[in-house]
């Protein structure tokens, strides 16, 4: 398919979150999953407020990139952090250069294997709601198409995210963001639950809880809610 | 760091108390006095819907929450149900169409703004910390921080009051805050299906393993879902 095609198709899948099966891990997780895919990152990874003064860590593509965000948010210091409290892009720092701007973040994202990071905002009007983390594993840069293409695509996402067309915004705000940190908790636990009744890894857990949501037209919440609940179908076991 | 706040609220609330039975109404109380707002309750929630009132504030709160109890519908019981906050800061307005029994009953009582905040860790259902307010109006950003770091507290607060009911009391200790971390709430699930015990208790097991093993939760988290430490049958409880 051409790229462009591609593209527009990407778009659509981000813009449908008025469906019924809507659910906000899925939705980020594809979101940074279609990151890696469109823009020639190595791995992304995608942070929220809290509305507690802080971040958490929604989703990351690669598990050397969701240790490294885990850090981030520990040592308060990196690309997401800084794009968060600023509200700006962070775009094309190479790390060998960086050991000034984040002087303990660096090594470790050296060490994860990274050479470059991106990070952009999240915003709905005056307010950030989060950041999306870009790495490459060598030191190149970005294009600035590509960049577009990245600060389009985390806008299509807030804005899918929050519903915007309902009224109260700030309580729409507080109640998706919300919502959205509860339901990564659920995933998580579902994916031990799965993980532990199957046999396989935790990542195994989510793929193929994924896939199950996706074939039968549940939101990935409702499978992580069964999940947990005890009840877990036979596909989910048997792959 | 936002947690460093819900660990105050938390220092605040246990230093005094007597007893664990003590810790929610000191919480009420600093809630109240730390938001705008006139009241607040807390309630205990199960997947079956309201299971106890916990702790009200005052005769509005109270009232606030005996209605829910009784008509089993409400914000606060709508907000464990779906695990979002149900923020209705002019209840006159919208109220009545959504629980016409529960906001007549509540208007009735002066309550005039609820914002209702779920308890839970996931799957784990623990209650609902209902803020109401006598006029109308929206809270601001520096209040919903607030608010959300008092649900946090409360959170931790049921947790521990549940661990204390299964291993039969105790002293009163610190309340922990909970480490709201990947790995923990995967242990958690792994656990729930080693130990074949429901999704809160495999979480009130490892809190306790780590409590009395004096070792970070994340850090024994981790080991179970690398597999090296199993809660499975041959595990003391707690």
């Amino acid at each position: 398919m051409d790229e462009s095609k591609r593209l527009a198709q990407v778009f659509v899948e981000l813009a449908d979150t008025l469906i019924e099966d809507f659910d906000v891990v899925d939705f980020l997780q594809t979101l940074t999953d279609r990151c890696v895919e469109l823009l020639g990152a190595d791995a992304a990874g995608l942070m929220l407020s809290d509305q507690r003064g802080g971040l958490q860590l929604m989703t990351a593509t690669l598990e050397r990139a969701r240790v490294l965000e885990v850090f981030e948010l520990q040592v308060q210091e990196g690309p997401c952090l800084e794009c968060f409290m600023t509200g700006e892009a962070v775009t094309n720092v190479e790390l060998v250069e960086a050991n000034k701007r984040w002087p303990i973040f660096t090594p470790a994202a050296v060490e994860a294997g990274f050479g470059a990071t991106h990070a952009l905002p999240m915003r709905l009007r005056g307010t950030v709601i989060g950041a999306l983390n870009l790495f490459t594993d060598q030191p190149v840069h970005l294009t600035s198409t590509d960049l577009g293409v990245g600060q389009a695509m985390a806008d299509v996402a807030t804005i899918g995210l929050l519903h915007q067309q309902l009224a109260h915004e700030q309580t729409i705000l507080s109640e998706q963001l919300q919502s959205a940190l509860h339901s990564r908790v659920l995933v998580e636990q579902a994916k031990g639950a799965l993980s532990a009744r199957a046999g396989v890894s935790v990542g195994e857990a989510f793929a193929r809880m994924r896939a199950h949501a996706r074939s039968h037209n549940l939101a990935l919440s409702v499978v992580a809610s069964e999940v947990v609940g005890g009840t877990v179908t036979a596909d989910l076991l048997t792959s | 760091m936002a947690s460093t706040r819900v660990a105050e609220i938390l220092a605040v609330v246990v230093d005094g108390a007597g007893r664990a039975s003590d810790v929610p109404p000191r919480l009420i109380r600093a809630c109240t006095a730390a938001l705008p707002v006139s009241g607040v309750g807390l309630i205990l929630m199960t997947d079956q819907g309201p299971a106890g009132i916990v702790a009200t504030s005052d005769s509005p709160a109270a009232t606030m929450e005996d209605l829910q109890f009784t008509l089993g519908d409400g914000p606060c019981v709508e907000s464990s149900r779906t695990g979002r906050p149900v923020l209705q800061p002019d209840l006159a307005r919208t109220g009545p169409e959504r629980w016409p029994a529960f906001s007549a009953g509540a208007l009735d009582a002066g309550i005039r703004a609820i914002f209702a905040f779920p308890l839970r860790v996931g799957g784990i259902r623990l209650g609902v910390l209902d803020l109401y307010r006598d006029r109308a109006g929206e809270l601001s950003q520096a209040d919903m921080t607030e608010a959300l770091s008092f649900a946090s507290a409360a959170t931790a607060v049921l947790l521990h009051l549940q661990a204390q009911r299964s291993t039969d009391g105790g002293e009163l200790g610190a309340i922990p805050v909970l480490e709201d971390r990947a790995e923990v709430h995967q242990a958690t699930g792994i656990i729930s299906v080693q130990a074949d015990v429901d999704i809160s208790e495999a979480l009130v097991r490892l809190r306790a393993r780590a409590y009395a093993s004096e070792r970070p939760i994340v850090e024994l988290a981790r080991d179970v879902v690398h597999g090296s430490l199993s809660f499975g049958d041959d595990t003391l409880a707690g």
